[in-house]
């Protein structure tokens, strides 16, 4: 079970990651230097370049390598829509789904009174001026179906209400889901949101 | 040491990456926190929400350990206030002013029957303002800081026009004998000491004097904290509300 203190140390490092503990970072260390030159060398060089050159997009928070992302520095991509999420892990999962084409505007949060996380600690401010300043004509709040979540989605509201179209995602049955296995409150909110067949 | 309670959850709070720290306001414990072992998962998390009546059971080796909640829910009231705002923000002030005024572990179950009760009325928006402003006198009065609406501070027992509240005293003061300091009183509107229609504007003024003595007496015995800005987003959403009539 003795590694010399570097690899102890990598070892500790990679047990810091989220789904790692000491176990598994353990054998992805051991993994990554049986296969140094497939993986390990390529890995540090590629976390090194982006640790360099990682940083928020100015615009809308994703994150780039840029001062702008390549979403935001599309043309494509100004179709007066923006999407509002939470944070990058969000818009990411958007994007895996390739529908929306239009561009984001990454929150940083969610208001939230136990983390004393107010209106000004997001971008909100920012988004108000963009709607202002992009022609922009939608705005969809795909914010998560919590409390803190839809509370942030009616301040927003509240915000731009009256300048520009406000839509928020549907809640409801998932794809593949069977009705005996959701809880109360998704039954409620698909109930409410039938529409004719 | 375990028990077993019925709780209004209040917060939650991921702890790790797959264990949630929550508080609940439960009828015989008070305000009591605990961690729940898979709290973050798929499964919970959505069970987790402010406002959800749970029954828990709480067990830890010693008493003065933060201890496990294991969890079933029993009613789930976030679902029906997310798509109404005057819900949601109603939901989100009491919550936060039941965390911001109870201390821990000290048991308050008159709060707690109505605090489940106002709850449970969530959604109905004839019943709910009313309905909450007695809410947060309950609460003024559970904290030690009721208000005495009994008879008047000046006149006594002989004044029937009871019209304000003294901002320092919190006892009522009829129109008479307010004379030249009435525009220095905190409103007294009729649904504050529960007579009449209770109509959006007598509520508004109660939520100011109530407002007033959360702020003015209940905070500074808190350590000076500040209020809970969702209480002002409450009310900002029912003055939004009673304007659009």
């Amino acid at each position: 079970m003795s590694a010399n203190r570097e690899i102890e140390a990598l070892i500790d490092m990679m047990a810091r990651l989220p789904g790692l503990g000491p176990r598994s970072a353990r054998r992805a260390v051991l993994h990554l230097i049986r296969k140094r030159s497939l993986l390990m060398t390529p890995l540090a060089e590629l976390m090194r370049q982006v640790a360099a050159s990682a940083r928020e997009c100015l615009n809308c928070g994703n994150i780039g390598t840029g001062d702008i992302c390549e979403i935001c520095a599309s043309d494509k991509r100004a179709n007066g829509m923006i999407c509002v999420v939470e944070d990058v892990a969000d818009l990411w999962a958007m994007e895996r789904s390739g529908v929306f084409k239009g561009r984001y505007h990454v929150l940083g949060g969610t208001l939230s009174a136990l983390d004393q996380v107010g209106p000004e600690q997001l971008r909100i401010p920012r988004l108000v001026d963009r709607v202002d300043s992009e022609g922009v004509t939608e705005v969809i709040l795909a914010l998560n179906a919590t409390v803190d979540g839809q509370t942030t989605a009616h301040y927003i509201a509240d915000q731009l209400e009256g300048r520009v179209t406000l839509t928020s995602l549907a809640q409801g049955v998932p794809i593949g889901g069977e009705l005996d296995y959701l809880d109360d409150g998704t039954i409620t909110a698909a109930l409410n949101a039938r529409r004719k067949v | 040491m375990d028990w077993r309670d019925q709780g209004i959850l209040l917060s939650s709070r991921r702890h790790g990456e797959s264990a949630a720290i929550i508080e609940v306001f439960t009828r015989e414990h008070g305000r009591h926190a605990g961690v729940v072992r898979g709290g973050a998962s798929r499964k919970i998390a959505p069970i987790l929400q402010p406002g959800a009546q749970l029954d828990v059971t709480w067990r830890a080796r010693l008493e003065d350990h933060i201890g496990s909640y294991t969890v079933e829910p029993l009613r789930s009231r976030a679902a029906a206030a997310l798509s109404d705002r005057q819900a949601l923000a109603g939901l989100n002030a009491v919550t936060a002013l039941l965390l911001f005024a109870l201390p821990e572990r000290e048991g308050h179950p008159v709060l707690y029957a109505r605090s489940e009760a106002l709850l449970d009325l969530l959604g109905d928006q004839d019943l709910w303002p009313l309905a909450y402003l007695q809410w947060e006198l309950a609460l003024l009065e559970e904290a030690g800081f009721g208000l005495d609406l009994s008879t008047c501070a000046v006149l006594g027992h002989g004044a029937n026009d009871l019209s304000y509240v003294s901002p320092r005293s919190g006892r009522a003061v009829s129109r008479a004998g307010a004379g030249d300091w009435a525009d220095r009183l905190l409103p007294l509107p009729p649904c504050l000491m529960g007579h009449g229609p209770a109509p959006d504007h007598e509520i508004a003024e109660g939520l100011r004097t109530t407002g007033h003595f959360l702020r003015e007496h209940l905070a500074p015995a808190m350590g000076n904290k500040p209020l809970p800005e969702a209480r002002q987003r409450f009310v900002d959403a029912f003055a939004r509300r009673s304007a659009q009539g």
